[in-house]
């Protein structure tokens, strides 16, 4: 029982962590072109014009 | 002013935009826009969204659109301009769903946890410990994530409709308020899991169906802006000044510059000049107009100033005629019942009637009442429309999808399940048939000289084949001869001097029977042939559609002989000379007859056609109006597109019906069993996750079905 009262909040807190970050990454706007960032992958990197 | 503006205040007037670039295919393609964009002067970022097919470019105001479509173009890349989306805020709607869903997922996710160890046998404290965590979790996830639902159903009610989620709210408080009571007397089921799971999927459902609302959306441009923003207006005194289109008056003169759209419907007063009504009628050769003749806003003043009487401003002119026709056009689509709706219509009232039968049933034989409202709460449940939910949207989701990587966007579910029901196909002629712009074919019949005086004399005209004969030289490298005194004669050309000899591109002597164009140098005289090439693969695609039994024939606005041109090349039956309301017409009588019509056009003068029709196809290179009025739009250049279209359609309602049958045949087996009092939330669980995946995993086979 004492392992649980442990566990179960771990494992809400978890959670309750992955939610949080869902919801940052969405207004973040990392959802809008998901073909596109597995394309990118492919691009090599330049020299970045400054 | 010269200094270099410091970046922070360059991006504050910094300008986005959105530009459909279809050829965009791997890696590679996002590389060569970006890295070619950002070289460019005035351009701040550009980004590429590989999905959508769409280029995003902040620039800074001096650079017009134009100016960064010729830029994309230089690139090798055709590129089409998206217009500001005013329905583009609905996003929002989608992005709240999905965060529903996300909850939803979460508590589902722990919920399940904790049941799971019920289910395997916990009992006592550890059995209402573990409900009463449910219950604290179960309680916040529904009232975030139930939202969309109640909103709903309370709206519903508040009219006296009922819609699908009156059922499922219903379903949804009365399995969390037993569940409560259950946890409080220290019962054995809670129903928290079944609760939060169905909320999961149907919000599954409901984002499949906004994420493909969203997609097209974002493609697709705005609304009448064919009519110039305002006009020089000349004076009593002989002085011209400014007016915007809304301060126009009738009676005022207005002066068009050569190259101008008009900004209101008038008559021409002074001067003579060819318009370009393609816009209005879909004529593709100019018009001559002369002293006299009436002029329409929106057209095109191509050769010479002139000066025009307004005779009808804003509400009044052609241009709103044309809307106001393509809004009645439209309404009677309202009317369309989507699938899904109307099988709601009659689910909904059946699953009610069976869980209060259940409960009255159980109630007389003594099962008590709160045994009775277990029982009828788990028929709530079990037949509660998950699979129903995601039935049609994850069909139609794959099937959008598959579409979209063939170039086709559709702008929402219903358009597919009209797509699937037509039954006769209506063809544009100019923009839609053929690619809209005319290409000269005998180009090299001239020697360089010459074309260095014809790109000199095309490029001071704003004549649609003077455009296109300085396109195809511009395309070969060739620089403009130094002329003298050129000038317009409007219907007749451009004329100027060369080294003292006349030199004249215009109209050809002997009429021709299609779009041509005499290049004159002294004595010389060469006929230059354009074409309005026919559209990739037209044949194919209309072999196609006849197979599948759609009988395809032109109604277009231009003059018959360029009509019958196309006509005879394909093989198909057309009218010419047709009005906008000629179209919508011609619709409606074939709709009079039976027939579901597909409508595939692009003009502003198809618009109405475009909302008449059953459902209606735009290319790409559409007027806004256009593009506003289908339901889909393709961006290719091939005609391929529309009978894929229709195929693909077809094909998803297929999955829909089976998808249909799949979930009925699920509540068959399941009902009797919630009925009897045998479902526990375990076997809830299983068979609405069972039903659900079944459903989905069917819509998955629609991916391949766009090859």
């Amino acid at each position: 029982m004492s392992g649980l009262a442990i566990l179960i909040p771990v494992a809400l807190l978890m959670g309750l962590c992955g939610l949080a970050f869902f919801f940052w990454a969405m207004r973040n706007d990392q959802f809008e072109d998901l073909d596109g960032a597995a394309q990118r992958v492919l691009i090599d990197e330049e020299e970045e014009p400054s | 002013m010269n200094a270099i503006t410091p970046l922070g205040d360059a991006q504050s007037q910094s300008v986005v935009s959105r530009f459909a670039v279809p050829a965009i295919r791997c890696a590679g393609c996002i590389a060569k826009i970006e890295n070619g964009l950002s070289g460019v002067p005035g351009i701040l970022s550009s980004r590429v969204n590989f999905s959508t097919k769409q280029v995003a470019i902040s620039h800074l105001p001096e650079l017009d659109d134009d100016q960064l479509k010729k830029q994309i173009e230089a690139l090798g890349f055709e590129a089409q301009i998206l217009a500001d989306n005013p329905l583009s805020e609905e996003k929002g709607s989608t992005d709240k769903l999905i965060r529903a869903l996300a909850v939803a997922g979460f508590g589902m996710m722990n919920i399940m946890l904790l049941s799971v160890s019920v289910w395997s046998g916990a009992t006592g404290v550890t059995r209402d410990l573990f409900h009463w965590l449910s219950a604290l979790i179960a309680i916040p996830v529904i009232a975030y994530s139930g939202r969309p639902f109640f909103a709903s159903a309370t709206m519903a009610l508040r009219y006296g409709r009922t819609n699908m989620d009156v059922p499922i709210s219903i379903g949804i408080l009365l399995a969390t308020g037993l569940s409560l009571y259950e946890t409080a007397t220290g019962g054995a089921h809670a129903y928290f899991d079944g609760a939060v799971m169905l909320l999961f999927f149907l919000l599954a459902g409901r984002v499949l169906d906004g994420m493909m609302r969203d997609r097209a959306r974002e493609g697709i441009g705005a609304l009448l802006k064919q009519a110039a923003p305002g006009a020089m207006v000349v004076t009593d005194d002989g002085t011209t000044n400014w007016v915007a289109t809304r301060d126009l008056r009738p009676d005022m003169r207005m002066m068009v510059a050569a190259g101008g759209n008009l900004a209101a419907d008038g008559v021409i007063e002074k001067g003579s000049s060819s318009f370009d009504c393609s816009l209005m009628t879909g004529e593709s050769e100019p018009q001559p107009k002369g002293e006299g003749d009436i002029v329409l806003a929106g057209t095109l003043n191509l050769s010479s100033p002139v000066v025009v009487r307004v005779t009808a401003t804003g509400e009044d002119t052609s241009v709103a005629d044309i809307a106001r026709l393509m809004d009645e056009a439209g309404q009677h689509r309202s009317f369309y019942v989507r699938v899904a709706d109307r099988a709601a219509r009659y689910y909904a009232p059946a699953v009610h009637s069976l869980a209060l039968l259940a409960f009255a049933y159980w109630m007389i034989v003594g099962a008590g009442w709160h045994q009775s409202l277990l029982i009828a709460v788990a028929v709530l449940i079990i037949t509660c429309p998950c699979a129903l939910g995601l039935a049609v949207p994850a069909a139609q989701v794959v099937a959008s999808g598959a579409l979209l990587r063939k170039g086709v966007m559709v702008k929402d579910g219903s358009a597919l399940e009209r797509l699937a029901e037509v039954d006769y196909a209506l063809f544009d002629k100019t923009g839609t048939l053929t690619l809209g712009h005319p290409v000269p074919v005998n180009l090299d019949d001239l020697n360089l000289t010459q074309k260095q005086i014809a790109l000199a004399l095309s490029q001071a005209s704003h004549h649609p084949i003077s455009k296109a004969i300085r396109a195809a030289l511009l395309a070969q490298d060739i620089t403009p001869a130094m002329l003298d005194r050129v000038e317009e004669l409007p219907g007749e050309g451009m004329s100027a001097c060369w080294h003292g000899m006349p030199v004249m591109l215009g109209k050809p002597e002997q009429s021709e029977d299609h779009l041509a164009s005499q290049l004159s140098v002294g004595s010389d005289k060469i006929v230059l042939q354009l074409k309005d090439e026919i559209r990739p693969e037209a044949p194919e695609a209309l072999a196609r559609l006849q197979a599948m039994g759609l009988p395809a024939s032109i109604i277009s606005g231009d003059n018959i002989r360029s009509v019958s041109l196309v006509a005879t090349a394909l093989d198909i039956p057309a009218q010419a000379g047709a009005s906008p309301q000629d179209k919508v017409e011609a619709i409606t009588g074939l709709a009079a007859s039976g027939h579901k019509v597909l409508m595939v056009g692009d003009g502003l003068n198809d618009g109405p056609a475009l909302a008449a029709a059953h459902v209606s196809i735009a290319p790409g290179s559409a007027s806004d109006v256009g593009q506003q009025a289908a339901d889909a739009v393709f961006t290719s250049e091939s005609l391929m597109p529309v009978a894929l279209s229709v195929k693909v359609a077809r094909r998803t309602m297929q999955i829909v019906h089976q998808n249909f049958a799949l979930a009925i045949g699920y509540n068959i087996i399941a009902v009797p069993l919630a009925l009897t009092g045998m479902v526990t939330p375990l076997i809830a669980a299983i068979a609405m996750s069972l039903s659900s995946l079944i459903v989905v995993g069917n819509a998955l086979r629609l991916n391949g079905a766009a090859k």
